[in-house]
């Protein structure tokens, strides 16, 4: 896969380095990853060749700054254009002026919309709303349990109707929450193929009997090609007005977001990112235009980091986190590097997915100080080793840092997690992902 | 020969010739629901083809531009892509071939011949169970919502159709109601289901199952799971200590552990198959949803490109939707295009 879009480009481009603009002959093998590094992240073919082209057109021309190599120089175009063409309609949900807001969910089976209803029902309840769910799925056997339990479990009261037909549920429950006094009605509807004649015809009455002031499509972000058909075909049918998409927090590209998006013409304003029910997050155009490109916030990141890092160094580091021999001689090395590139919150939230795992790993530019302190206070041995470093030694290493024994414990323990998860990140599904911190932090030399 | 032999003859070949064309009858039954749940991937994949050959276009690269343009698409995949029309253009060059119809023709040979060289290609034993390795126990795993339940249910239709007695342990004991969805379909495939309710501990369920199974002499086991993404490693690891668990009553258990994957899933379903079998070795593959989508291409993917085969393939929502899945006929339906087309013109 595409670990670094922008090396590759630069592979691409290697042969007419020196050459200061842009022209068609030198970024069309270029452009040629481009393509190929969308249709890996499932972005529809059409939708890519169009994308293509337009990045052609913007490219053309311009000159090549100093700083950045031609690879880095596309990579910015691709990624303002996906930020652009993905983000520039206000995402929110629209709320009824007066009355319940009725939000409708429709989708294919096995995209999450029971899921989602459920957890759009937590997200409004946390708001302060009065929410109340509807179970209009009556044909997956046991998708009203289902949502009943989870109803439960959030504290959301579940209409039903036995023996009804879905569109006699959808319509009786809007009767029902006005009665309750609820405000925002969400109906999960059962999944259906855009095939399926019938089943079509029936949400698109559910959609007439209850006037939704919002219906939203809920999509699984890993799908593929067919993302475009299935998202036009329902759009055609209901006029939907936004988009959730789900199961992110897998390792898909999530090129759909893109197809979909520029099809349709409909924002995504939800994306789920886990089982949980707080797992709903608001959708962020340039994150998403990272993700597909698969790569953090590279451009800025590389550009940080070039000056400073050296390839053959960094390479050394990712074996030693990759063999967990990583150790506090290593660390300090990173320290002083990191300094040099500014504040370490910043950069980290350039990489990929970091954000996330570093969340409750408080991260304070002045404790770097006291890290350096600490650190230089130990003997080489106990660098290399950390295990060694008993009570004694601690107090030793507390007094010659001006710091307290709770603090080196601090540093002792924090660094172990960090071994641990750097393991965990370069050993288990994240490989990529710590994969490309690290080449992201490495740069290259031009 | 006396003339009793003889008619003992006669009505001996008369039931052998009844019994093959219910079988006949059967298969033929089966492939048309292939070729229907295919039709859209067949328009997708096969109709830009098809049409070139009918209105006599010429082999040129424009066409094979096109070419490759539909089997993107159909999401066969760029890898995959590139390699079946980097052949056609080297065997159309090589070969000499001129007409569109022979671009037709020598695209099916090489989707047919990549089918037959994959794993998939030996699928002709899945009931076929030595009595010493009952019960067979069947491990189902997958991502959320690419419909294992769903699935399962088929599968113990399957079985039990092939004459085998089937027992499902309910092991998915995070999804709200996964147990009540389970039951539904055990009761339609006519086979029983032992469960212990929301929140249990899966591995628990699977030796319960197990045990049970041994006890009442079942001959095919199988266990369903939660959905769990292939990124999550603690629920990767609870895979593990289920297959580890089960190994305490059955020391080859599970014998097969299939990956479900929704056909609808992009390149994505490449990545899954990996990790999966990073945590628990996949043995086969399940597509569901091909007839929902027109990207039943990825099955060219898959069994290109992975290791591993594609057991059976869902082309319907019927409980006998699922099929084992065969190399040539699904070759064969996928270009069924344009025999039914000159039908209908004719």
């Amino acid at each position: 896969m595409f670990e670094n879009l922008s090396a590759k480009l630069d592979a691409a481009i290697r042969r007419i380095s020196g050459e200061a603009r842009l022209t068609e002959e030198n970024i069309s093998e270029a452009l040629r990853e481009v393509r190929r590094a969308l249709l890996d992240a499932d972005v529809n073919f059409q939708v890519t060749r169009k994308f293509v082209d337009d990045v052609q057109k913007k490219a053309l021309g311009r000159n090549v700054v100093a700083s950045v190599t031609p690879g880095q120089m596309i990579v910015k175009i691709i990624y303002d254009e996906l930020v652009e063409l993905m983000g520039n309609n206000l995402a929110e949900i629209k709320m009824a002026p007066a009355g319940p807001t009725i939000i409708m969910m429709c989708g294919l089976q096995g995209s999450g919309k029971t899921t989602h209803s459920a957890k759009l029902a937590s997200y409004f309840k946390g708001k302060g709303r009065q929410p109340f769910l509807v179970a209009a799925d009556t044909y997956r056997p046991a998708a009203i349990d289902q949502l009943k339990t989870l109803g439960e479990q959030i504290g959301v009261p579940v209409f039903n109707l036995e023996g009804e037909t879905p569109v006699t549920i959808a319509e009786r429950s809007v009767v029902e929450a006005k009665r309750l006094g609820k405000d925002v009605i969400i109906i999960d509807t059962a999944g259906r193929l855009t095939i399926d004649e019938a089943m079509m015809e029936e949400v698109a009455k559910i959609k007439d009997r209850t006037r939704p002031n919002e219906i939203l499509f809920v999509v699984d972000a890993m799908i593929g090609q067919d993302a475009v058909t299935t998202a036009k075909a329902f759009n055609d049918r209901l006029n939907f007005d936004g988009v959730i998409l789900t199961k992110l927090d897998g390792d898909t590209r999530g090129g759909a977001a893109l197809s979909i998006r520029s099809v349709v013409e409909k924002p995504i304003k939800f994306i789920g990112v886990g089982e949980k029910m707080e797992a709903l997050e608001l959708f962020y155009p340039d994150r998403m235009a990272s993700r597909i490109l698969g790569m953090g916030d590279v451009v800025s990141l590389v550009e940080k980091a070039q000056q400073q890092y050296d390839e053959a160094e960094a390479r050394k580091l990712e074996e030693k986190f990759r063999k967990n021999q990583f150790t506090l001689e290593d660390f300090y090395q990173q320290l002083q590097q990191i300094k040099k590139m500014g504040s370490i919150r910043d950069l980290l939230g350039m990489l990929p997915g970091m954000d996330k795992a570093m969340k409750g790993v408080e991260v304070d530019d002045k404790a770097m100080g006291r890290l350096e302190a600490m650190i230089t206070s130990m003997t080489k041995e106990e660098r290399d080793k950390p295990e060694i470093i008993n009570a004694s030694r601690r107090k030793r290493i507390a007094s010659g840092s001006g710091t307290t024994i709770q603090d080196v414990n601090r540093l002792l323990k924090q660094f172990d997690e960090m071994r641990k998860m750097m393991r965990q990140l370069s050993g288990g599904g994240m490989g990529r992902m710590a994969g490309m911190a690290a080449k992201g932090l490495m740069g290259r030399k031009r | 020969m006396g003339l009793f032999d003889k008619l003992k003859n006669k009505v001996k070949e008369a039931i052998e010739e009844t019994k093959t064309s219910i079988r006949e009858t059967v298969d033929n039954l089966r492939y048309d629901r292939l070729k229907e749940g295919l039709a859209k991937t067949r328009e997708g994949l096969a109709e830009k083809i098809g049409v070139a050959a009918r209105q006599g276009r010429k082999i040129d690269d424009a066409l094979l531009d096109e070419l490759e343009e539909s089997l993107i698409m159909a999401d066969v995949g760029a890898d995959t892509t590139i390699q079946i029309s980097d052949r056609l253009r080297d065997r159309v060059k090589a070969e000499g071939f001129k007409e569109a119809s022979d671009l037709s023709r020598l695209l099916r040979e090489e989707i047919s011949a990549l089918l037959k060289r994959s794993p998939s290609a030996d699928n002709d034993r899945l009931f076929n169970i030595p009595e010493e390795k009952r019960p067979h126990v069947i491990m189902v795993v997958g991502v959320n919502g690419v419909g294992k339940t769903t699935t399962i249910g088929k599968l113990a239709y399957n079985y039990r159709n092939a004459g085998l007695k089937v027992l499902i342990g309910a092991a998915d004991t995070f999804r709200a109601a996964a147990n009540e969805q389970l039951e539904v379909w055990a009761e339609r495939a006519g086979v029983e289901i032992i469960g212990q309710g929301q929140g249990a501990d899966p591995a628990a369920v699977a030796f319960d199952t197990l045990q049970a199974a041994v006890s009442r002499g079942a001959d095919v086991v199988i266990i369903d799971t939660a959905g769990r993404l292939h990124t999550k490693s603690n629920l990767m690891q609870e895979l593990q200590k289920m297959s580890r668990v089960m190994k305490k009553i059955r020391e080859h258990a599970p014998d097969e552990v299939f990956l479900v994957l929704d056909a609808t899933t992009g390149q994505n379903a490449i990545q899954q198959a990996k990790e999966f079998t990073r945590a628990v070795e996949v043995t086969g593959l399940v597509l569901t949803k091909l007839d929902g989508t027109a990207k039943g291409g990825v099955v060219i993917a898959i069994a290109n490109e992975l290791s591993m085969p594609v057991r059976y393939i869902g082309v319907g929502e019927r409980i006998d939707d699922l099929q084992p899945f065969n190399v040539d006929e699904f070759a064969e339906a996928l270009f069924a295009f344009e025999e039914t087309e000159e039908v209908k013109e004719g």
